[in-house]
């Protein structure tokens, strides 16, 4: 018997308004396996980890986590799973009211998973992984630049050791060598921790380091799946023009003439 | 024909902002419903709820306090110019008081709060919102009905009836002052008049009012910066709903409770 996908997506359509944003999206996401997402800006990717996650409420579709539909939990079943899932926001989205320190502890904290002392200790851990000094601990977000801004969300993410992550373009504002330990970091959580990730982002190289495999949408509609090791020879058309950045392809950009 | 379309089309237009204004109405009631239930159901977060309490409560104070004084003053100066001619000296006593009590100390501190604090609230929690943090308490296990709105609604009912007590006292110290500094009058004698006029319930529905208003104070914070949308300028737009909201229900509210209170 095959193994059933960790997290299996069948048919899931979300229109804002009269913009159709995603177009009966099928993706299934092996258990202990990372899966890169790739696509166009505005092509819907982050609007797809949100159903997922359910902050965002699908139009139709079912999405199943380890063969649950979650759609059809009831709500406190649906925060259980919710719970098992560690999600990096693309703009970091840190608390700005409470320390660094507080903030990657918060899930934790608000799970009761550990004391106090406890999580102070883990977070700092957790910090110095994502190459942060436990001093950075003490100071606000706003303090922080941009890229560690990122740093510490994904501390955040990784700190109870979710069975699911979700980044959101984690590497984007990093310099290249950070990036590198980023994507380092992230194989680790799926290879040694045995978590499953969907990961976004728009770094060829990146993607390569992260992804088992890989899928492109494009106008809301999965237009490719394969390894993520074929994205630069994958065949198609239009995978090859993004992941090559051309500008005459398949893809045609909107811009004004 | 053309004169019966745009009848039709005015009544049509109509038809929609009163339905919208229903549709607006109901989102409120089912929000503060929601909001109301997670204050009495665990987990509760202490810190959150005296972090607004001190928030409203204590940094609201100067603002009150003098808006209190003020009153109470330009009251007592009012009544003394109208009332000479009557030479019913009691009257300002009690006019100030009851005043005081009845009416400017809830509705003066409501608009004042609601100028500081439901504007901080709907800019805090609209940020949020519009930065993702919203969503991401929700992926940290963290209902932020719950963590956000709760304990900022349970503050706006603790704090603003002790902020009207404060003010009711500076209110009508404020009369006293210039009644005996300006006036004339014997301080004795004007104390004497302001406890005699002053009731238990007059400053009772008067605390009352002011939960109320505290209530919808922060309700109205909440609620705007809880839905607003679109970056900066969504937040921006959100904040000015907040005050104006909660000050036309401050007063349309006052009008209410007041019927409730003092006609049989
Ligand atoms: N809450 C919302 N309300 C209305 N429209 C939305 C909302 N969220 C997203 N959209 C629209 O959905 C589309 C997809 O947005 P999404 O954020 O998923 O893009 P993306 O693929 O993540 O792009 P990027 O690579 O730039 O982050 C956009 O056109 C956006 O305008
Ligand atoms: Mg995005």
């Amino acid at each position: 018997m095959t193994e059933t996908p960790k997290i299996r997506l069948r048919g899931v359509t979300k229109r804002f308004g009269d913009k159709l944003v995603l177009d009966g999206i099928d993706l299934d996401v092996m258990p202990r396996t990372s899966m890169v997402v790739i696509g166009g800006s505005g092509s819907g990717k982050s609007v797809l980890i949100k159903c997922i996650l359910g902050l965002i409420e699908p139009d139709s579709g079912s999405i199943e986590i380890d063969g649950q539909d979650v759609l059809r939990l009831p709500p406190h079943e649906r925060e259980a799973v919710r719970a098992g899932i560690g999600m990096l926001f693309q703009n970091g989205a840190l608390f700005d009211s409470i320390s660094v320190a507080d903030n990657v502890a918060f899930g934790l904290l608000a799970q009761k998973k550990a004391t106090r002392a406890e999580a102070r200790r883990r977070a700092d851990e957790v910090l110095a992984q994502v190459g942060l000094a436990a001093s950075v601990g003490d100071l606000s977000p706003a303090e922080l630049s941009g890229g560690m801004q990122k740093r510490v969300a994904l501390a955040r993410a990784i700190a109870a050791a979710p069975d699911i992550l979700f980044f959101d373009e984690p590497t984007t504002g990093l310099d290249p060598i950070m990036g590198a330990v980023i994507d380092g970091l992230i194989v680790e959580q799926v290879k040694r921790m045995g978590s499953t990730a969907i990961a976004i982002t728009h770094d060829m190289a990146s993607a390569k380091r992260i992804g088992d495999r890989a899928a492109m949408i494009h106008k809301g509609r999965i237009v490719w799946e394969g390894p993520a090791d074929r994205l630069m020879d994958s065949g198609s058309a239009m995978v090859d023009q993004f992941t090559h950045g051309r500008r005459d392809g398949p893809i045609q950009m909107e811009l004004r003439k | 024909m053309v004169v019966l379309n745009a009848v039709l089309h005015f009544v049509a237009a109509i038809g929609r902002l009163v339905l919208g204004a229903c549709a607006a109405t109901g989102r409120v009631a089912v929000f503060a419903a929601l909001g109301l239930s997670h204050i009495v159901r665990p987990p509760f977060y202490g810190r959150a709820f005296l972090r607004a309490l001190v928030e409203i409560g204590f940094f609201s104070l100067p603002v009150v306090a003098l808006t209190a004084v003020f009153t109470g003053m330009v009251l007592a100066l009012q009544s003394s110019i109208g009332l000479s001619r009557f030479s019913a000296d009691s009257a300002i006593a009690s006019l100030v008081v009851l005043s005081i009590t009845r009416e400017l100390g809830p509705v003066l501190a409501g608009l004042m709060v609601a100028g500081r604090v439901g504007a901080a609230m709907a800019a805090e929690i609209g940020t949020m919102r519009v930065t993702d943090q919203i969503d991401a308490l929700t992926t940290l296990s963290t209902n932020p009905m719950k963590y956000l709105v709760a304990p900022r609604l349970l503050a706006g009912v603790v704090a603003l009836p002790m902020l009207v007590v404060v003010a009711d006292i500076l209110g009508v110290m404020g009369g006293f002052i210039i009644a005996v500094a300006k006036l004339g009058f014997n301080p004795i004698t004007y104390l004497a008049d302001t406890m005699r006029f002053m009731e238990a319930g007059d400053v009772i529905s008067g605390l009352v009012k002011a939960a109320v208003f505290g209530f919808v104070i922060t309700l109205m914070g909440c609620y705007q910066g809880y839905n607003s949308r679109g970056g900066a300028q969504g937040v921006g737009a959100a904040t000015t709903s907040a005050v104006v909201t909660a000050s036309v229900l401050i007063l349309a509210l006052d009008y209410v409770l007041t019927e409730m209170f003092f006609t049989k």
